[in-house]
């Protein structure tokens, strides 16, 4: 019987983007490994902490919403306790009310993402201009 | 008679309308408290960042327990302090 489940920790700022994925997929591969299927997954970027946390002021959040058995959630905590770059973190259960708030909370980033996607569409039309360019260079 | 009508305050005598506390919760049909919006759970905290008593804000007992624990989860992800000074 699988719940639903959020996660939502904090990794150092020290890491880099490219370094700040690999931990995220890494989570997610403990997850997915697990038997767990992912929901949902947000990140919120560099946020500014309300204290300092391990003598840091700020740090990357990320938002996992997953399904998962109630029995895989230990490894994936200690997992999240093991690692270095995390430095807090915090797992929830979601009840039904809660569920039914996440999913209306998930349609309106993808209204906004869409909004955005629209406004931007001369944007990547560009930027395939630049890669094919940069292609030829090579 | 007379004599009491001629009574006169140095201040006027304030009466107090007393506007009806009620559950924002319970008003507005918000069945869960989310954790993660530090803006919205601000309402519920004075300048030193403690929860507001019941008997200010008016919440219901129902909702007063999910969101104090709403506040403790947002203080713990560093969202909200534990302690501060001017919060507002």
């Amino acid at each position: 019987m699988q719940k639903n489940y959020e996660a939502v920790f904090i990794m150092t700022p020290v890491l880099s983007d490219q370094q700040m994925k690999e931990a995220v997929d890494k989570f997610k591969t403990v997850l997915t490994n697990g038997g767990a299927e992912i929901v949902h997954e947000e990140n919120w970027g560099l946020k500014k902490l309300a204290y300092p946390v391990n003598h840091k002021s700020t740090g990357f959040y990320q938002l996992l919403q997953f399904k998962a058995d109630p029995a895989s959630i230990k490894k994936f905590e200690v997992e999240l306790k093991r690692d270095e770059r995390i430095i807090r973190w915090l797992t929830v259960s979601l009840d039904k009310h809660a569920l039914e708030y996440a999913e209306k909370r998930i349609q309106r980033l993808n209204g906004q993402k869409q909004a955005q996607a629209t406004e931007a569409a001369q944007e990547p039309k560009e930027q395939s201009n630049e890669t094919s360019e940069s292609n030829k260079e090579e | 008679m007379a004599e009491q009508s001629e009574i006169r305050y140095l201040t006027p005598p304030t009466v107090e309308i007393k506007k009806k506390k009620y559950c924002r919760f319970k008003k507005n049909g918000i069945k869960y408290i989310d954790y993660k919006d530090p803006e919205f759970l601000k309402k519920f905290l004075n300048e030193q960042g403690k929860i507001l008593p019941r008997r200010l804000t008016g919440t219901s007992l129902k909702f007063q327990r999910k969101l104090s624990v709403a506040i403790k989860r947002a203080r713990h992800l560093a969202l909200l302090p534990y302690v501060t000074d001017l919060l507002k």
